[in-house]
């Protein structure tokens, strides 16, 4: 069984069963926004979100997170978590899923992080494609992520009064087998499988003025661009935008004592080059002092330096960074004046 | 041994665990540098390379990267130069003998020894720089045969900065190196050179296409020696630097230490000066360069 079935009316009996198998997470309302919180009562699942406030990258990659557990006096050191919980990401666009995919890529490359790793064991994700854009700061067509590309368990696609359910593996296939409300599909689901991507494609245009290789090239050639003095002198340096990203990952490491003063923990916490402070050193140099060149770093991390690393691009198309900026600052409009920018004086 | 494999198992683990190591030995080199001489748990060997870096912990403090100054050819113990700059290096300086803290590592690629093997050196260090290269130096005279001619140029501030004093009198002393060594502003004391270190560079004699020209300091010293030693002609590659960065993890996943696509922690912090001709306008220290 590759494809499956359910009926819409059946979905809240199934969130039900996920429910009990595993710690449940999925988007709901939150005011005029949307969040990833665990479910508690199934009817407040929503599957019509524009991208939730933050990715879930909170639950594999937590703000806040136990590294060790020490004593002073005697020096002892413990592994600070000792077992992880299995958990259910349900719901997760496609754009979060590349995003999953990219924090792969980082934590494996050796030395490997046993902390992303060990979580990363314990999920499965449950995805929903996308029929029609969130709203104008996506560019998800232009980094293909629109449409599922792998890295999850399951997939939903609204075809009508159904959801189509891709397995794309086992561990997604434990989860749809042996219930009677999930049935197998047959020619008519398909067929209106490749009518929903059909008509998809009349919907989604790609956001960015150049392909993708010719952006990756005008970032090649863009490092002086004025470009990013126009972005850094309306930069608030406020960190939104590496907070949101589903492919941030930089992170400070932090001790806690607690009232014994003796025994505590160490944590790592969510850290932004978006901060003034970030790259400076003992010596007093700091090395992106000008909000220009740390938002260069940020745009060069998501579309150059992972590509020449790892062949991957680290921007999703999401668009929360745009989202959230409180300075209006829009990726779109970024990447397209400097792919203009270069064009121009390559003529 | 075997508690060796222990250790590193633990480690693997979680690179994020420490291990435990004691203070043996600790003295102020100046009144801001203090000296440690540290032994890991076990009696076991760092096995680093010279050039290499620790992370250090003191728990309730952090963490900070902090350079090698021995020589892997120093067995069972490795030494640490800090100056008191932040919270955790104040706390170091008030750590002495039998004093316990955390280390991780060693992290980062060291200097190419390998490669030296044969070659004259050139070894220029500005202030703190002379921590890394004391490693490198004092593995040149553990294996001194193995290389040609050995100069050193040394350059800080005011006499009273100069690290490791007993030992820089040594080298002044041995004739088979050469130690020079120049302050920006002397005391009534000082008999030796005044000036930059740049100054002393011009005199030096060598031959381009033997010779590794090694320098460490402060970025504002690199732009300037760097292009003095270009301009001796010896080949981007046998010119090679070491870069201070404030590292949070040493495994190339925290950001802190990153050059445009590089982290210096696991890529260096040792590049030779045809990497360092590569990026494009993140890295100071070889700012308005050719």
């Amino acid at each position: 069984m590759k494809y499956a079935s359910i009926k819409k009316e059946n979905l809240n009996k199934w969130l039900e069963y996920l429910k009990k198998k595993a710690r449940l997470y999925a988007p709901r309302k939150k005011e005029n926004l949307f969040v990833f919180r665990p479910v508690k009562d199934v009817s407040e699942v929503c599957l019509k979100y524009v991208p939730t406030i933050l990715p879930p990258k909170k639950y594999y990659f937590p703000q806040k997170e136990k590294l060790l557990k020490f004593s002073i006096e005697p020096f002892k050191t413990a592994k600070a978590i000792s077992e992880f919980e299995d958990f259910i990401l349900f719901g997760v666009h496609t754009c979060d899923i590349a995003g999953i995919q990219c924090m792969d890529v980082v934590f494996r490359d050796g030395p490997e992080d046993p902390n992303y790793l060990n979580r990363k064991d314990k999920m499965t994700i449950i995805g929903i494609e996308c029929l029609e854009y969130c709203d104008r700061f996506a560019n998800c067509v232009s980094m293909a992520n629109h449409v599922p590309r792998g890295g999850y368990d399951l997939m939903l696609v609204d075809i009508g009064e159904k959801f189509i359910i891709h397995i794309n593996s086992e561990k997604g296939e434990r989860l749809v087998k042996g219930l009677s409300y999930i049935k197998e599909v047959g020619e008519t689901e398909m067929s209106a499988l490749e009518r929903v991507r059909e008509a998809k494609k009349k919907v989604f245009k790609e956001e960015f003025s150049a392909p993708l290789n010719k952006v990756n090239q005008a970032f090649s050639q863009g490092f002086a661009s004025k470009v990013w003095e126009d972005v850094g002198r309306r930069c608030v340096a406020c960190g939104n935008c590496t907070a949101v990203c589903p492919t941030c990952y930089c992170f400070d490491v932090l001790d806690d004592v607690d009232l014994s003063l003796n025994e505590g923990l160490r944590y790592r916490i969510w850290n932004s080059c978006q901060m003034d402070d970030f790259a400076k050193v003992a010596g007093g140099e700091d090395f992106r002092k000008e909000r220009a060149n740390r938002q260069r770093h940020r745009y060069y991390r998501k579309f150059k330096y992972p590509v020449d690393k790892f062949n991957r691009y680290f921007c999703t198309g999401c668009g929360r960074c745009s989202r959230s900026c409180m300075a209006q600052i829009n990726l779109i409009e970024t990447v397209n004046s400097l792919a203009a920018e270069v064009k121009e004086s390559q003529k | 041994m075997i508690e060796r494999e222990i250790l590193l198992e633990k480690m693997k683990t979680s690179p994020y665990r420490p291990i435990k190591a004691r203070i043996v030995e600790a003295r102020m080199l100046t009144d801001k540098e203090k000296f440690f001489r540290i032994e890991l748990e076990g009696g076991i060997d760092l096995r680093h390379q010279p050039g290499q870096f620790v992370m250090v912990s003191l728990f309730g403090y952090g963490e900070a990267p902090i350079s090698i100054c021995s020589s892997p050819t120093d067995k069972g113990y490795f030494e640490l130069t800090v100056r008191n700059v932040g919270t955790l290096t104040d706390k170091l300086h008030r750590l002495g003998e039998g004093d316990v803290l955390g280390i991780r590592g060693p992290f980062g690629r060291g200097f190419p020894v390998d490669n030296m093997f044969g070659f004259d050196l050139v070894i220029a260090a500005g202030g703190l720089g002379l921590v890394p290269l004391r490693s490198l130096i004092r593995y040149i005279m553990y294996n001194r045969n193995d290389f040609g001619n050995v100069q050193i140029l040394l350059g800080c501030k005011t006499p009273k900065d100069l690290l490791f004093g007993q030992e820089t009198k040594e080298w002044m002393r041995r004739a088979e190196i050469k130690f020079n060594c120049t302050v920006d502003r002397a005391d009534p004391d000082w008999k030796g050179n005044v000036g930059l270190i740049t100054s002393l560079i011009p005199g030096v004699d060598l031959n381009p296409t033997r010779t590794y020209g090694v320098v460490v300091g402060p970025p504002v010293m690199y732009r300037f020696v760097l292009s003095e030693l270009l301009k001796k002609n010896i080949p981007d590659h046998q010119i090679l630097v070491s870069l201070e960065r404030r590292m949070r993890c040493g495994l190339g996943k925290c950001g802190h230490c990153q050059i445009e696509g590089v982290y210096v922690c696991q890529c260096g912090p040792v590049f030779d000066y045809a990497q360092l001709k590569n990026f494009k306008g993140e890295c100071h220290e070889k700012a308005a360069l050719p």
